[in-house]
């Protein structure tokens, strides 16, 4: 890992304030691919239920309104070579972060920007569970914007690469989670992108697909591309990013080498790293 | 400027997440059409998969729908039946089906995604426009049953059959528009699809189905405003052209013409207005 020429300028211990306004982890002579400014972003939910307290501070109240506070105020830079790791407990804003990033989901306030359109891969995506594998491939390439001459080019490959040979013309109900986030990783790594984004979706593949796509996204990361993995594997992590993010309730709590922070957000965690 | 703004205009990034100019979007459109396409194949084929008759479904329906129509109007209550009554009902009910069906079925086309347009990015405008397709892929077969059904009844085939065409297109385009009102609204508000059977059964008796808007409503206002309501004014043109004995005016040609331009071009800019917007809450 080329950890090296990367410094960290930001603690885990820093006020809210001092986040925004200094959160950049600069790298000297990189050229930036995705810049966030200061963003927030609020979810507007309807209730179904009776809440059963007041005290969680991102969950505002208006009669039967819910609004979340999911991000609330996060700044940070991505360099071409990046390939950050995004950790967090369930519901720190993880996902709403990178679907942020991605442009899925609009923000409230703050600006991103990015050298291009980035290219989102989420658990629950774009399959129609009633279609075979074949067809969804078919979909898939044609949503990222291949041509059908394409899709027919990398069919092979695609199915090779998710391991799904015999099963490809089976619909995708029948596959196992494992075997449906194979297949969408494969789609999407089919093709080249110059910032993509993984939301979990290697979690559930087995131990030969991990170690496959892994390889497959330091090739992605390693040219000018920039690539963010959400993940609870700290393994995954180490393996894969030079650099990592903990969210903690919608905010950056420390953003530094993949190292460092797997090693912090462990320790809280309960449950240290190895040495 | 902040520190931030200046790196990113440094290395010339541009922003995330604003709706792009109507022109680029357009193109874009345009670019991944063969989606849409692909993707009202394939739902057509997965929305039938599980049943035995399978894609005959979506003909046998329509047609159970005019025996149902034609036993209720054509018997039980004649004396409001116009004349040539079969072919009559025949071309509304395929004509009404298809272009409410389309903004029924078209108003989830967002909401009903939530996952493929939470997780991919392309232009939104594609859902919507492939229920139209969906529908259209649907409707091909029964046009032909139809107009088999209008021969069987004693119309012989002439040159204005051929009106049906551009008729055709003028109905797609209406109800390409129609459909992206009512994916955006639905966006907004669930509620909209509560209403929407209500707005299709008004249409239904408004547009003049099974009946003779010009020969039964003799208050001219109101007259005026029913024979204009453009799924009657396609219906008008399609049977002046297929049954002897009914007229479209020019003017109604004129004004069929403009409310398609006008819905297409309408709901293209009110739902593209809104795409920045369509990841939220869905």
């Amino acid at each position: 890992m080329s950890n090296e020429e990367l410094t960290n300028d930001i603690g885990a211990e820093l006020s809210s304030a001092e986040r925004v306004k200094a959160p950049t982890f600069t790298a000297a002579g990189k050229t930036p691919v995705v810049v966030v400014d200061d963003i927030h972003l609020k979810y507007r939910v309807h209730a179904s239920g009776k809440a059963i307290t007041r005290a969680n501070s991102r969950v505002k109240r208006n009669g039967r309104l819910r609004e979340v506070h999911a991000i609330q105020g996060v700044s940070l830079v991505a360099y071409e070579g990046d390939s950050i790791g995004v950790i967090g407990t369930n519901g720190s804003g993880k996902s709403t972060l990178m679907k942020a990033i991605s442009g899925i989901i609009p923000i409230d306030s703050g600006i991103i920007y990015a050298s291009s359109r980035p290219s989102f891969l989420g658990v629950g995506a774009a399959m129609i569970k009633t279609l075979s594998g074949e067809k969804n491939i078919i979909l898939g390439g044609l949503a990222m914007g291949m041509s059908k001459a394409e899709i027919r080019a990398k069919f092979d490959s695609i199915v090779d690469f998710a391991g799904l040979r015999d099963f490809i013309d089976l619909p995708m109900e029948t596959y196992s989670s494992g075997m449906v986030e194979r297949l969408k990783f494969s789609i999407a790594a089919s093709r080249e992108h110059e910032i993509l984004i993984i939301d979990e979706a290697l979690a559930v593949g087995d131990q030969d697909f991990r170690r496959r796509s892994e390889a497959r996204m330091r090739e992605l990361a390693s040219g000018a591309g920039c690539v963010f993995l959400v993940s609870h594997s700290m393994k995954s992590i180490l393996d894969t990013c030079n650099r990592a993010i903990w969210l903690d309730k919608g905010i950056v709590k420390m953003d530094g080498t993949a190292e460092e922070v797997c090693r912090a957000y462990s320790a809280a965690q309960g449950a240290p790293l190895d040495d | 400027m902040s520190d931030l703004t200046a790196i990113a205009a440094s290395a010339s990034l541009k922003k995330v997440g604003t709706r792009p100019k109507l022109g680029v979007y357009l193109r874009d459109f345009f670019k991944r059409r063969t989606f849409a396409v692909a993707f009202a194949r394939y739902n057509l084929q997965a929305m039938t998969a599980r049943s035995s008759l399978g894609v005959a479904w979506h003909v046998v329906v329509p047609a159970l729908q005019i025996g149902v129509y034609g036993v209720i109007f054509g018997v039980l209550l004649s004396s409001i039946r116009p004349p040539h009554f079969v072919p009559y009902l025949m071309i509304g009910i395929v004509l009404f089906q298809y272009v409410t069906g389309s903004f029924s079925e078209g108003a989830r086309s967002i909401t009903s995604n939530g996952a493929l347009v939470r997780s991919l990015e392309f232009p939104r405008i594609l859902l919507p426009v492939s229920v139209v397709i969906s529908n259209l892929m649907r409707v091909l077969p029964l046009l032909a049953l139809m107009m088999i059904g209008v021969w069987a009844f004693g119309e012989a085939p002439k040159l204005t059959w051929l009106w049906l065409i551009p008729d055709f297109i003028m109905m797609t385009l209406f109800a390409a528009g129609a459909t992206m009102v009512a994916a955006r609204l639905t966006v907004h508000t669930e509620d909209v699809n509560q209403l929407l059977p209500f707005v299709v059964r008004i249409l239904f008796y408004a547009s003049g189905v099974f009946w003779n808007i010009d020969k039964m409503i003799h208050i001219h206002w109101l007259n005026v405003m029913f024979h204009n309501n453009p799924l009657h004014l396609y219906m008008a043109i399609a049977r002046a052209g297929m049954i002897d004995g009914y007229t479209a005016t020019g003017n109604d040609w004129l004004v069929a013409a403009a409310w398609s331009v006008a819905m297409l071009v309408f709901g293209v800019i009110f739902f593209w207005r809104a795409e920045e917007e369509y990841g939220r809450n869905v």
